[in-house]
């Protein structure tokens, strides 16, 4: 048991960027703690267990995945500032993804792990476009997207500046923006150059157990540094004066002190640690105070549909593909869906489709579909029995829209046939979970590179600072440990 | 303490720290930057592991030292001897 008054540093939320900066503060000496209010580390990207069978939240892939040997990427930064060894986090390439658009999915892009493929694909299929195209991947490849202090531009102008076919630019847009924008129709082209790279010039890859190695692995070494942390235990309140952070008040009603904090759970929420007095710590109460001056709350939600197989997708003729981004309107819409859930567009994992070493793979067959949701239309269903409608309304309507996109199955009930276990997250599962305010995954659309807050020894890390994909989140962990703590002037 | 022991020191650091680069051939009187991929982060962590392992303090304007073998050894043996070791 952890019951120390005062840290170095307090850390708010065991998620990526949480066990991350813990990792580097603890390894040089600070004395750290964690706190986290769920009872599992992870946060966005964590597990559950449901009837002896183990899922996974979030994480459909690690991305930044790169040879062994490959010098100067996110992956490689990330295992050394770590002092992870690669085969640690035992990571297994993509099969091969596919973006597919049109009522049938008549467009597609194939790409792999290999940049060639894809390019080989634009190349093929909007000849006009490839030398916009390439020149494009080459700004991409040159762009400083870590710089703290980048002037944001709109990452549509400046891809239609090099492509002028729309379709090409949805298309590319469409994996950047689901796996990690938090603006809707258009991102920061610093964001959208983290999320390419990530995605298209890096790759795919997966633990065969899934997140739970990379979050075993982290807490490892967090605990073997000497890292201190208090589960089932958040933080409050946050207790300031003259312009500094006092004191944490905990769930628990006990205080603690730190020299530094940092939050990981997003700027708007811990905005609202800040201010909260009397007030519930109810999220949704806190949504409904109106209007709120404070940073802006993510508009985009999602709702995940996992149907467990008893057989692995192979056998249904779905062994080829790892994610397929669908979209079958004219043009991709990324906004916050009017409807409970936008089921037009998507993203489909197929988890078992990693080339996973010989006699290795998943117990049971996964088919996992995302869409955008309204984060209004779910928590509104005050009956549980309307909630519970509405989950089963939607998961056949998502699943109906994503199997436009896969390939035929024999008859209409095989899939039906193959499901032994359903299960779905909704916007409310997610903020009931993770605390991220209007269930916004992605966090606020407006950014902090810096991290700073109003209080000087409180530092944001993690979503709402801006690197993005779990990588980018752990990526995000250390860097504002290091900025702000281990290289600051009172280190 | 010698100016190769430093070196060693040094060297012992960068292997943990970067357990993916070649260090085996690497020219004493060349920018490591030119020799490796080190980036800003690393050097941090070359001064962080110096503190942590020897009690030894690189104020961020010295770090211009840390350039090469041979300028980490003129600039941290005096360092590592005036600890006493």
């Amino acid at each position: 048991m952890n019951t120390a008054t005062h840290y170095d540093v307090a850390i708010i939320g065991a998620g990526m960027a949480g066990l991350a900066a813990g990792i580097r503060l603890a390894h040089f000496g600070k004395r750290v703690c964690i706190f986290e209010r769920h009872n599992a580390v992870g946060g966005l990207n964590s597990f559950y267990s449901i009837s002896g069978r183990k899922y996974d939240v979030g994480l459909h892939a690690m991305t930044n995945w790169v040879p062994p040997g490959t010098k100067g990427t996110p992956l490689g930064k990330l295992l050394r500032q770590l002092r992870i060894e690669r085969d640690e986090f035992a990571l297994h390439p993509q099969k091969r993804s596919r973006i597919a658009f049109g009522p049938r999915g008549e467009t597609s892009l194939t790409f792999t792990n290999d940049f060639a493929v894809l390019e080989a694909e634009v190349a093929q299929k909007f000849p006009a476009q490839i030398d916009g195209f390439r020149r494009l991947v080459a700004l991409v490849r040159t762009y400083d997207d870590v710089s703290l202090d980048a002037v944001p531009e709109s990452a549509r102008a400046v891809v239609r500046r090099h492509l002028s076919d729309p379709l090409l630019e949805d298309m590319l847009f469409c994996p950047v923006m689901y796996y990690g924008s938090a603006s809707e129709h258009d991102m920061e082209f610093g964001q959208f150059v983290i999320m390419f790279k990530a995605l298209f010039l890096e790759g795919f890859a997966r633990p065969v157990d899934g997140v739970r190695v990379i979050l075993r692995v982290l807490l490892d070494k967090y605990r073997h540094a000497g890292g201190e942390r208090r589960m089932k235990c958040g933080v409050k309140r946050i207790i300031a004066g003259s312009g500094r952070a006092d004191r944490l008040l905990l769930d628990d009603g006990t205080e603690i002190t730190a020299a530094h904090i940092i939050s990981t759970i997003g700027a708007a929420e811990t905005e609202r640690l800040c201010e909260a007095k009397s007030q519930t710590s109810d999220p949704k109460s806190q949504m409904e105070r109106a209007p709120h001056a404070g940073h802006p709350v993510g508009r985009l939600s999602y709702c995940e549909t996992i149907t467990v197989l008893d057989r692995p997708p192979s056998a249904l003729g779905w062994g080829e593909d790892t994610i397929i981004f669908f979209n079958d309107s004219e043009r991709f819409t990324y906004e916050q869906s009017r409807d409970a859930v936008d089921a037009r567009s998507g993203v489909i994992c197929l988890p078992n489709n990693f080339a996973f070493p010989d006699g290795q793979d998943l117990p049971e067959g996964l088919f996992r579909c995302t869409c955008l949701a309204n984060y209004d239309a779910w928590t509104g269903l005050a009956e549980e029995a309307a909630y519970q409608a509405e989950k089963t309304r939607w998961y056949g309507e998502i699943q109906h829209s994503a199997l436009r996109f896969m390939p035929a199955l024999p008859a209409a009930d095989t899939l039906s046939r193959a499901t032994i276990a359903t299960d779905m997250f909704t916007p409310r599962t997610i903020t009931k979970f993770t605390g991220h305010l209007g269930g916004a995954i992605y966090g606020s659309p407006v950014k902090i590179r810096d991290g700073r807050t109003p209080l000087a020894n409180v530092y944001l890390a993690g979503t709402d600072q801006g690197f993005l994909g779990i990588v980018g989140a752990m990526l995000s962990g250390i860097s504002m440990a290091n900025f702000h703590v281990l290289a600051g002037p009172k280190a | 303490m010698t100016k190769d022991a430093c070196k060693k020191i040094v060297l012992d650091i960068i292997a943990d720290i970067a357990p993916d680069e070649d260090i085996s051939n690497l020219k004493s009187d060349v920018r490591l930057r030119d020799q490796m991929q080190l980036d800003s982060m690393d050097f941090l962590d070359i001064v962080m592991e110096l503190r942590k392992q020897h009690g030894i303090e690189v104020p961020e304007a010295d770090y211009i030292h840390l350039a090469s073998l041979d300028s980490c050894a003129d600039y941290l043996t005096p360092k590592f001897e005036a600890l006493g070791k």
